[in-house]
């Protein structure tokens, strides 16, 4: 294996609270929009709980019917995440041999819905009425497995699970299976997609979610001091890498390098985080080094930054402890909301474009930073987007679990 | 019920259940080389052979209709 093997970024998709593909997303990302809105539907009533973020597009427009029938949500968004991004990136044109196609596709829940919609059949009509297609539409690796036959790949198709931070761990073994020269184009991501009562009384049980029912758009809130939790989201991102001589050879478009990437455990509890983000320091640190840059090189992180109170500020600690205090850094789950699964690779799309397009999008809803101490320290991007030169980034990514990943970005 | 009025309600399952087009649902086709109806789908065709004629297919007899008319005939000769 060689990290010195040029890995470049080729294509990007998305469908999301903000929109239904890339370029929706980010103009509505940096005009300041939230993808957060109520529940209205009678269920939702004795929940405590009651914000969403639901997709800008329903996947049904997207996607023909027929087809979408015999995929669960997680892996509709999947699909329609992934063909933008393979089209975008122009490589299943390019002739590349399907056996040197990987998928890796993340998920925090797996096919929830389905699981729970078919246990409903099972309980009013009998084992009998339960669809056929309920194993494959579950299944954690359904949304990886349905990306492979959509775009071709023969390569290997791969499905990590680590919570929240299982996108950002997609695209750190994407990373790996070229640098292994196991593939020479591998598309990665994350999907999820698990609006539902079951998930959402799960989380409200355990006091992770925002209650700031009436005010859903200022309910997520990551390092203001009014935080209260998360707001669930719904979506799916997806990248192409490449190798970048081949990438260069074929004239395709490179959007930004991915130099470096790591993961580490906490090792400390199985949902709380290291409440110093050791962990995620570890993780950090390690990333940058893989990338052989140091901690000023970095001019930006797009953060995980969840909106709950203890979260926030042990992420906080660690970008402080593990890359100083003059990065610039955005929480955009304050307009997303929080898409589990699917985060670490919506973020990762935000933060390729942040370089590409030299700016840094704003932390919505920071209106009074939290008094912890890294908060105070760190320089938080708030109110507008801040027009900037940068050379690179990191997004990290943090799972029940205790999971941590960090990954490196910097300029094609 | 008629073999035309089956092929008619069995037309709208498989349009349903896999989009195939009623046009295309005639007797001399198969299932699997014409229409591209997997195995699962046939499961699904099943159920929803029950529920539109009353006529449970046994999965043994299932693994025998291999074409739209095979089909038409067993729902033909079992229906009430």
């Amino acid at each position: 294996m060689s990290t010195s093997t040029d890995v470049v970024v080729t294509g990007l998709g998305a469908t999301t609270p903000l929109g239904g593909d890339v370029t929706s997303t980010w103009e509505a990302l940096l005009a300041g929009r939230s993808g957060v809105s109520r529940i209205t539907e009678d269920w939702i009533k004795e929940f405590p709980a009651q914000l969403v973020a639901r997709l800008a597009q329903e996947p049904a427009d997207q996607i023909d019917r027929v087809r979408a029938r015999r995929l669960d949500r997680s892996q509709q968004v999947a699909v329609i995440a992934a063909e933008e991004a393979w089209r975008h990136s122009g490589a299943g044109d390019a002739g590349v041999d399907p056996l040197r196609i990987a998928v890796v596709i993340g998920t925090g829940i797996g096919g929830a819905l389905t699981l729970l919609g078919q246990d409903d059949v099972l309980e009013e009509k009998g084992p009998k009425r339960v669809s056929p297609f309920t194993i494959p539409m579950l299944m954690p690796n359904g949304p990886a497995a349905a990306v492979g036959l959509a775009i071709g790949a023969k390569g290997g198709v791969h499905a990590p699970v680590s919570a929240c931070a299982s996108g950002a761990e997609a695209i750190r073994w994407g990373l790996d299976l070229i640098r292994f020269d196991r593939a020479d184009v591998v598309l990665v991501g994350g999907t999820e997609a698990c609006v539902h009562p079951l998930p959402m009384a799960g989380f409200a049980a355990m006091r992770a979610m925002s209650t700031r029912n009436d005010e859903p758009e200022r309910a997520s809130r990551p390092f203001d001091k009014g935080r209260d939790g998360f707001v669930l989201g719904e979506g799916a991102a997806c990248i192409v890498l490449e190798r970048g001589d081949a990438a260069r050879a074929r004239g395709a478009r490179i959007h930004a390098r991915l130099a470096g990437a790591a993961g580490t455990a906490d090792g400390y509890d199985l949902v709380a985080p290291h409440p110093e983000g050791e962990g995620a320091a570890r993780a950090i640190t390690a990333a940058l080094r893989d990338a052989g840059l140091s901690p000023s090189d970095i001019q930006h992180v797009n953060a995980h930054a969840t909106s709950t109170p203890v979260g926030d500020t042990a992420e906080a600690a660690a970008i402080r402890s593990s890359l100083g205090e003059h990065v610039l850094v955005s929480a955009t789950k304050s307009q997303t909301g929080h898409l589990l699964g699917a985060a670490g690779a919506l973020e990762s799309v935000f933060t390729i474009l942040a370089l590409r397009e030299q700016i840094v999008p704003a932390t919505a809803n920071l209106e009074d930073p939290d008094d912890d101490a890294a908060v105070q320290a760190l320089d938080i991007v708030r109110n507008e987007p801040r027009r900037t030169s940068l050379t690179a980034a990191v997004n990290d990514s943090f799972g029940f679990g205790g999971h941590n990943i960090a990954l490196v970005f910097t300029t094609a | 019920m008629s073999r035309e009025d089956i092929q008619t309600g069995l037309a709208e399952i498989l349009e349903e259940v896999a989009g195939v087009t009623p046009a295309d649902a005639t007797p001399e086709k198969s299932f699997t080389d014409d229409l591209d109806v997997d195995s699962l789908s046939m499961v699904e065709i099943a159920t929803a052979v029950e529920d539109k004629f009353g006529v449970a297919i046994p999965d043994d007899e299932l693994a025998n209709i291999k074409t739209v008319g095979d089909a038409i005939s067993f729902i033909e000769k079992n229906q009430g």
